[in-house]
């Protein structure tokens, strides 16, 4: 098992929540430490160059 | 004709830039034509002349002095824009609420929470895989709630993940508890030593909560995505989960819940059981049976699937006494997938002809006869609109139209509660039911997907349920069996 | 890609071990390299006289006139349309420059040496506020003006720098953060602390007490002093930064007033140029946004290497220029720019945040992802030649030459 799932299962869960802004308050509630993240589609809503940016490493 | 008044306050500094947002908000006033707050520079006397704001009075200004210029179309328009000017010099500085930043990027985030280790994506299924990847490269694991996502992009991230060593749940990964901690559609569940992975939301749920209502514990739920099993994608997910349950010292045994995999990838997760070792149970909803390790058990229900976690016997209740009914048919209406899919099941071992959106193997579609089983929880259904889980009110019109049949013996249903869920849907469904009427109608029998311990309080929910006099089982499965016997089949 | 990391890590090394001191004042004609009679260099990137702006034909022609290549505006304009000068970027040239970003054999230069890589830049000596060159501006007053510049002011200054061996930069700009300025719309407290330095060893050197006065008086009635010499550091800090195989760092950010352009280490010199945007800010009375040229000039420089729009969270008094912005938000600027950036400075710090280093090294994949635009800190000119500046403000990069940019590089990293 890789380190990064060992400490995943090892705990505590530090959630960096990309989206529905309700699992970052449900996370909270619950004393998750959680960061949400101010998205918008990336690249102007362009899902090819926000692929192509994925992959050059963004 | 214009109004020219000036005003002259010796030895007063302001920043300029603080100057020039006060002249523009005088200027901005109704018949003011020009404004201008300044500093009595010999500069900005002569921008000031030029800008016609020059009155005699102001011309004593120095360069300490703050100077202020007013052009008006009356003497009282001009005379009020000095007063507003006043004010706005005396009224206090104003102050940003110092709002917390918060940032644009996963990148960013990370770097404002030290030590983070899980990505909890839910962007449209477009961009998902994107933000997953950036996850992954930056040490996290990632869990993607987001569905419609090209399952050749799943295949991809997957082997990537699995390269760099991440956990990519899902997409469309509904469920997980990892270390204690529910996620996006989780229940609060005691922690244990019972390891799960399963690649269906309201499975997990159903398994970890009947586990938790029979006194077991969880060390984790790893949701995987209603496709890993898939052979596009290979279990890649599934199999990492594998190694790292049966690695995991908080975990003793492991159950694994999904949909039948692809032929190739069934073999390889019950050598990835067998070699890890540790007493399995998987539960491949709708599957026949299978050769199995001698470390692995197979369910074929959820029910059982959790009694087989906890190493104890199924106890199937007797059903209550229901009113009886001329007709033999039972209509299903579901808002978790694989409790419909624990239904088709239960009702075609029974010997029941069975029909449903959202087929089990040896089921037909949704059209011919038999009983009709619904997941509206299913893309045909949700596209465009909330999931039945998150607003049961998308299940009303199908509620309504049932509960006015005469030709039905039983409707089943599930209620799923907990986080993410909608915050009371007992109630919603008793108020369906009280608005129908008491007339003749088709017994409701239900069950609640849920622990004590979550927010919605699943007691609570049955009591509201039971006063309404709705049939409750203690489980999905059970609620099946109970359709059968309302209809003397069970 | 780990490829693209290291070479980003270089470029940003680069950058910020960098080493920029002020070391003369010299005639463009013998420092400049390759500089002719005859061509005029301007701020952003490549642009013919059809498509140059009001201010920026204004300062041309004034500069020609200047020089002695025309007899007066009319003569100088006839020539400019008729192909007589030859224009090229500033950037092409070592050079920056600010607004019109007028640079021409006979101007003075300051000159920064980037004592860790040897490599120089210039950039031509500020000339105050109100009517001047840099705006468009182009009467006799102006000319008089660079005139005083070249004959007295440009010997005294560079007589002083010489005499002190220098004056290194790092340290004035790291002082001037904690004092408030982010060296683009406020220089104040850079240019006090250069007159502090350069004052006495300007008092020695002198041979005419009445040029000394007026040479002092010049630096200490105009705030913005400082501002050319932070474009000529930025430049040189820049250079050190180019032409770094698989590195996506912006090396330039400029405008002529009509196109922005951006430069990035791992795609060498071609520039990626798109429509300049209009600035948004606060208009000095009896001007507005009807009066405003679009944004122009070479001073982004600044912001590439982490200072003033960047440097915001050091600058509350300029945050105000934002519009909505309060004094208290001016940090998330810094922060929001923290997203787009490789590195964080570990030398140039802003104490309210904590010392938080200035975010440097603008990353063109990130500012693509995340949307946000580097924010520069402006000065706006007229939009007609020779009135000058009528307001400062903030205004974005436009988003779509980073894009073309990236494309450009991701074709060249060979992912698709």
């Amino acid at each position: 098992m890789s380190d990064a799932i060992k400490d995943l299962l090892a705990g505590p869960v530090k959630v960096v929540n990309i989206g529905l802004e309700g699992f970052e308050a449900e996370l909270s509630a619950q004393d998750v430490e959680v960061v949400q993240v101010d998205w918008s589609p990336p690249a102007g809503g362009d899902p090819k160059l926000a692929d192509l940016l994925s992959k050059l490493g963004a | 004709m214009a109004h020219v008044l000036n005003e002259v306050r010796r030895g007063f500094y302001l920043d300029s830039v603080a100057l020039m947002r006060m002249s523009r908000a005088i200027a901005g006033m109704d018949g003011v034509e020009e404004a201008a707050l300044m500093m009595g520079t010999p500069a900005n006397h002569e921008i000031m002349a030029d800008a016609r704001l020059l009155a005699d009075a102001g011309k004593t200004a120095g360069g300490g002095d703050l100077l202020i210029g007013i052009r008006a179309t009356s003497q009282p328009v001009a005379e009020a824009a000095l007063a507003e000017a006043t004010a706005l010099l005396d009224a206090p500085a104003t102050r940003g609420d110092g709002a917390a930043y918060r940032p644009k990027s996963l990148r960013a985030a990370v770097g404002m929470l030290p030590g983070a280790n899980l990505a909890l994506i839910s962007v449209p299924g477009d961009f998902a895989v994107a933000e997953a990847r950036k996850a992954i490269r930056r040490g996290l694991n990632a869990m993607i709630f987001s569905d419609n996502v090209d399952i050749e992009a799943e295949a991809a991230l997957k082997a990537e993940a699995r390269e760099l060593g991440r956990l990519v749940m899902g997409p469309d990964c509904g469920t997980a508890i990892i270390a204690g901690t529910p996620l996006a559609f989780a229940n609060v569940v005691p922690r244990g030593s019972i390891g799960m992975i399963g690649a269906s939301g309201t499975g997990l749920q159903e398994v970890t909560c009947l586990v938790a209502q029979h006194g077991g514990g969880i060390s984790h739920a790893i949701g995987v995505g209603g496709r890993d099993l898939k052979a596009e994608v290979g279990g890649i997910s599934t199999l990492m989960a594998i190694e790292a349950l049966a690695a995991d010292p908080g975990t003793d045994s492991i159950v694994l819940i999904a949909k039948p995999p692809a032929g190739d990838v069934a073999k390889a997760v019950l050598e990835a059981l067998e070699i890890g070792g540790k007493p399995a149970v998987i539960c491949f909803m709708g599957a026949a049976e299978m050769e199995l390790p001698e470390n692995v058990r197979q369910c074929f229900s959820l029910k059982n699937t959790a009694f087989a976690a906890l190493g104890e016997k199924p106890t199937t209740p007797a059903p209550p006494s229901m009113q009886a009914s001329d007709s033999e048919e039972i209509l299903g209406l579901f808002a978790g997938g694989t409790l419909c899919a624990e239904a088709q099941v239960i009702l075609r071992d029974a010997g029941q002809t069975v029909r449903s959106n959202a087929p089990v193997t040896g089921i037909s579609t949704q059209d011919g006869d038999g009983h009709l089983m619904l997941d509206l929880g299913d893309d045909d259904y949700t596209r465009g609109r909330p999931h039945p889980m998150i607003d049961p009110t998308v299940r009303n019109d199908a509620f309504i139209d049932a509960l006015a049949r005469t030709d039905l013996a039983a409707i089943l249903c599930d209620v799923v509660i907990g986080y993410g869920a909608h915050g009371d849907p007992a109630g919603h469904l008793v108020a369906l039911v009280s608005a129908h009427g008491t007339d003749t109608s088709p017994v409701l029998i239900t069950s609640v997907c849920g622990t004590d311990g979550d927010p919605q309080g699943r007691a609570g929910q049955i009591a509201k349920l039971e006063e309404a006099g709705i049939h409750v089982a203690p489980s999905n499965a059970d609620a099946a069996k109970w359709a059968l016997a309302a209809i003397g089949a069970g | 890609m780990e490829a693209i990391e290291k070479a980003n890590a270089l470029a940003v090394e680069r950058i910020l071990t960098s080493d920029p001191v002020l070391i003369d004042v010299m005639p463009a004609r013998d420092v400049v390299p390759g500089l002719k009679d005859g061509m005029i260099l301007h701020a952003g990137p490549p642009i013919e006289w059809d498509r140059m702006c009001g201010p920026m034909k204004g300062a041309i022609t004034g500069i020609a006139v200047y020089e002695g290549w025309a007899s007066d505006l009319a003569d100088a304009e006839a020539k400019a349309a008729a192909g007589d000068f030859e224009f090229h970027p500033n950037h092409h040239f070592d050079c920056v420059g600010p607004m019109t970003g007028m640079t021409t054999v006979s101007q003075p230069m300051l000159v920064v040496e980037n004592r860790t890589f040897g490599n120089r830049a210039y950039c031509a000596i500020n000339e105050g506020l109100g009517k001047v060159m840099r705006f468009g501006g182009n009467d006799a007053e102006v000319l008089d003006r660079l005139r005083w510049l070249r004959d007295d002011f440009g010997p005294a200054l560079g007589g002083a720098i010489r005499h002190n061996g220098g004056l290194e930069l790092k340290n004035i700009i790291a002082r001037g953060l904690t004092m408030g300025d982010e060296m683009h719309q406020r220089n104040v407290a850079c240019s006090g602390l250069t007159l502090r330095a350069l004052a006495p060893a300007m008092a020695e050197t002198a041979t005419d007490n009445a040029v000394l006065a007026k040479a002092l008086a010049f630096i200490a009635g105009n705030d913005q002093f400082f501002l050319n010499i932070a474009m000529a550091m930025g430049k040189s800090m820049t250079d050190a930064a180019r032409g770094i195989d698989g590195s996506s760092i912006v090396t330039s950010m400029s405008r002529n007033g009509t196109d922005f352009g951006v430069r990035v280490s791992g795609t060498g010199d071609q520039w990626f140029v798109a429509p300049v945007e209009m600035p948004e800010g606060l208009y000095f009375p009896g001007y507005s946004e009807a009066d405003a040229n679009p944004d122009m000039g070479d001073s982004a420089i600044v912001e590439t290497i982490g200072l003033g729009g960047f440097a915001m969270g050091a600058s509350p008094a300029v945050a105000g220029f934002v519009g909505a912005g309060s004094a208290s938000d001016a940090g998330n600027f810094t922060r929001a720019m923290g997203e787009i950036t490789a590195a964080e400075s570990p030398e140039w710090t802003i104490p309210a945040m904590d010392y938080l280093g200035v975010p440097t090294g603008i990353d063109i994949r990130l500012v693509v992802d995340t949307g946000l635009a580097p924010t520069i800190n402006t000065g706006i000119a007229h939009r007609k030649p020779g009135i000058g500046q009528v307001g400062a403000g903030v205004v974005k990069a436009p988003m779509e030459c980073f894009t073309q940019a990236l494309a450009a590089f991701a074709d060249r990293m060979g992912v698709s």
